[in-house]
């Protein structure tokens, strides 16, 4: 089981940068931890600390006025590397919600897989989202997932977003993918025996390396 | 209606559909490495499931090992225990390991192919967003994240969605000095890398089936670096010669067997695609990239863009790309100071790789001003590179010729750009720090990378072709 998602009303992060790629979310020296934990002190390391460590003033996440679980962010967000890194370090940092016009597609799935929900949302929604936080850092965003929307709190600016139907329902019931495919196996199975390949010779395989 | 050989492939590897476009997709073949698995044994472990098909995993190490003194142990200690850990997991979990001491060691996207584990019309998978490269066999290959590392660990299957479908034709002859370096930066520089988000595509047209295998795989490797999932090739006579005698491709009537299979792969003569680009290989020159993505490339007789014809978003993201580069709009590119030159990464450095850029330089020495380093993509490369005397010509003009991995690639071992420093490297990511922290990328292929350790500035290779 995964934790669900529903409804989440919050404060949001402006980031109007775009195309962000993973190496800038975590860059490629912090991948060397075999484990999950901790990925969140080093989101968007080389934009947050100068070289000496000291946090960069003009960098959002160092600004004490903004916080929240939704970060908004320019379009192309998360193309580049694989590096589910990326999404960990989101999630861990304390973000649920990813806004933007555009998404790279294996940051989607990443996404999804660690629990969090990426909206899509039109270039003109995003431009307000940005001004509105801009304004306000106190703005109050809210989702909600069953309706498909997102709405800009205290206005009448909302926006319906789409999704696919098995990530949504994996979202509300804190489904998880693998127990799924577990669930499955002797299907799985049964193709294996009627799609027989004709692929790597795996008898030599082993004694091999 | 006739399929595309992407749907061709995708629809004999779907197990079942779970809503309208999202498959269980059945993988044949599955690359793993150190730095995105170790996560996705221990959630394996942790939830007491067992490896469903271990022989259908390939591991090797490569983002993180140095390029230097691979027989001792690895020195610095992160990296080391990551290697570790990945020789643990597979020795408990039985699978096939090619560790640093292995003579198959090398970058996952090189040996793939190399050994024949890449086959025509196969699903392929691995942790990494460069095994798009595979698709130059003519197979669906694509990267994954760590989730589904453990998805295809507990079922041989993951849950994806189905991409739409791009057909990119490049027809007509290359200039003299132009790469398949040069045409993938072309198209990238031409649709953004964005601009096949949500597609997957299949190279076509005479420019693309000229090309020699190796090439091939240069252009299917930086399909990811225009959004798509990944980009194939239909197989053809080159692919199957390629096949031929590789360490665990078939053999025998099996080989026989398969060819027959692999002769289908192809998109029917009235297949559809959802889109569908052209382009001329005329009109490609060598290529760099200016900026801080792939998709700010120019060819290298033009100057940086100007800002004006860029809308306001685009216009602050341009602007701090130059900034990190310390580079002007307007200005020209040749004649630039360098720093460094890397020869290597999964897009550029294999045999025939090394080959042209030793072309290059015969004879000659690098410039004092650049340290030159050639990381050869896999031990297969070396052993080859220096049964040529390909080695001796790059350590005669100063270059350093090291042992396989990632490398600066990536910068995750201790080969890592200084900051401020220029590096014409011939790898697939100008990203901001993506060779160390402050680093600064300029994109080419490796004679354009030859030429320019030669002369310590970026130079126009067609200038010195015989
Ligand atoms: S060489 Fe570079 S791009 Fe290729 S797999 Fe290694 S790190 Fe990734």
């Amino acid at each position: 089981m995964k934790q669900k998602i529903e409804k989440i009303k919050s404060t949001a992060v402006p980031l109007p940068i775009e195309n962000i790629d993973t190496d800038q979310i975590i860059p490629a020296r912090f991948l060397k931890s075999t484990t999950k934990d901790g990925m969140g002190k080093n989101l968007f390391c080389d934009w947050r600390y100068d070289v000496s460590g000291n946090a960069k003033n003009d960098f959002v996440l160092n600004n004490s006025e903004y916080d929240g679980k939704i970060l908004v962010a320019g379009k192309n967000f998360g193309c580049g590397s694989s590096r589910e890194h990326a999404a960990w370090a989101l999630s861990d940092y304390g973000f649920k919600i990813i806004v933007s016009s555009f998404f790279a597609d294996i940051f989607i799935n990443n996404a999804y897989n660690n629990g969090m929900l990426p909206i899509q949302v039109s270039d003109d929604f995003l431009s307000l989202l940005f001004s509105h936080l801009i304004e306000n850092s106190k703005q109050e965003v809210e989702i909600d997932l069953p309706t498909q929307t997102i709405a800009i709190c205290g206005t009448m600016l909302k926006e319906k977003f789409e999704i696919n139907p098995y990530r949504k329902q994996c979202l509300l019931n804190g489904l998880d993918n693998v127990d799924y495919l577990t669930s499955i196996k002797s299907e799985i199975e049964k193709f294996e025996t009627k799609n027989e390949t004709y692929y790597v010779n795996e008898e030599d395989w082993l004694i091999a390396g | 209606m006739g399929k595309t050989l992407f749907e061709k492939i995708w629809d004999k590897h779907v197990v079942r559909y779970i809503e309208n476009e999202t498959a269980v997709l059945y993988i044949d073949r599955h690359y793993i490495h150190e730095v995105t698995s170790p996560q996705a044994f221990n959630a394996i472990e942790k939830n007491g499931l067992k490896i469903f098909r271990p022989e259908k995993t390939t591991a090797t190490a490569d983002h993180n090992v140095p390029t230097v003194n691979q027989h001792l142990p690895i020195s610095e200690k992160l990296s080391r225990i990551q290697v570790e850990q990945l020789e643990i997991n597979c020795k408990k979990h039985n699978i096939q390991l090619f560790n640093l001491q292995n003579e198959h060691q090398g970058i996952v996207h090189v040996i793939g192919p190399e050994l024949g584990l890449t086959l025509p019309g196969s699903t392929i998978v691995c942790g990494d967003s460069h095994t798009s490269t595979h698709g130059a066999l003519g197979a669906i290959a694509f990267g994954i994240g760590t989730s589904e590392i453990e998805q295809v660990f507990a079922s041989q299957c993951i849950i994806q969605n189905k991409p739409k479908t791009l057909k990119i034709n490049v027809t007509g002859k290359l200039q003299k000095g132009v790469t398949a370096k040069d045409v993938i930066l072309y198209i990238i520089s031409k649709i953004s890398t964005s601009g096949a988000t949500g597609y997957f595509i299949e190279y076509c047209g005479e420019t693309i089936s000229n090309f020699s295998m190796e090439e091939r795989m240069t252009i299917c490797n930086m399909s990811i670096e225009m959004g798509a999932r990944g980009g194939l090739i239909s197989p053809d006579s080159k692919t199957i010669e390629y096949l031929k005698n590789k360490k665990f491709a078939p053999t025998g009537y099996d080989f026989e067997l398969a060819k027959e299979n692999w002769s289908n792969l192809f998109s029917d003569a009235d297949a559809k695609f959802d889109r569908e680009l052209f382009f001329s290989a005329s009109e490609i020159s060598p290529m760099v990239s200016y900026g801080t993505n792939p998709g700010m490339a120019i060819s290298v007789s033009e100057n940086i863009p100007l800002s004006n014809s860029l809308s306001g978003s685009e216009k602050i993201s341009f602007a701090n790309s130059l900034n990190y580069m310390n580079f002007y709009e307007g200005e020209k590119l040749v004649g630039k100071k360098i720093d460094y030159v890397f020869i290597g990464s999964c897009t550029n450095s294999r045999i025939e790789d090394l080959r042209s850029a030793a072309e290059i330089i015969k004879g000659k020495a690098k410039s004092a001003n650049v340290i030159a380093w050639v990381v050869p993509g896999s031990k297969k490369v070396e052993q080859q590179a220096i049964a040529e005397g390909i080695d001796k010509i790059f350590t005669a003009a100063g270059f350093e010729f090291r042992q396989p991995g990632c490398s600066a690639c990536l910068g995750m071992n201790e080969d890592k750009i200084p900051e401020g420093k220029y590096c014409v490297s011939t790898s697939n990511r100008n990203f901001e720090g993506r060779q160390g922290k402050g680093a600064r990328t300029i994109l080419a292929s490796p004679i354009m990378a030859a030429i320019a350790a030669i002369k310590g500035e970026i130079t126009d290779v067609r200038n010195y072709l015989n």
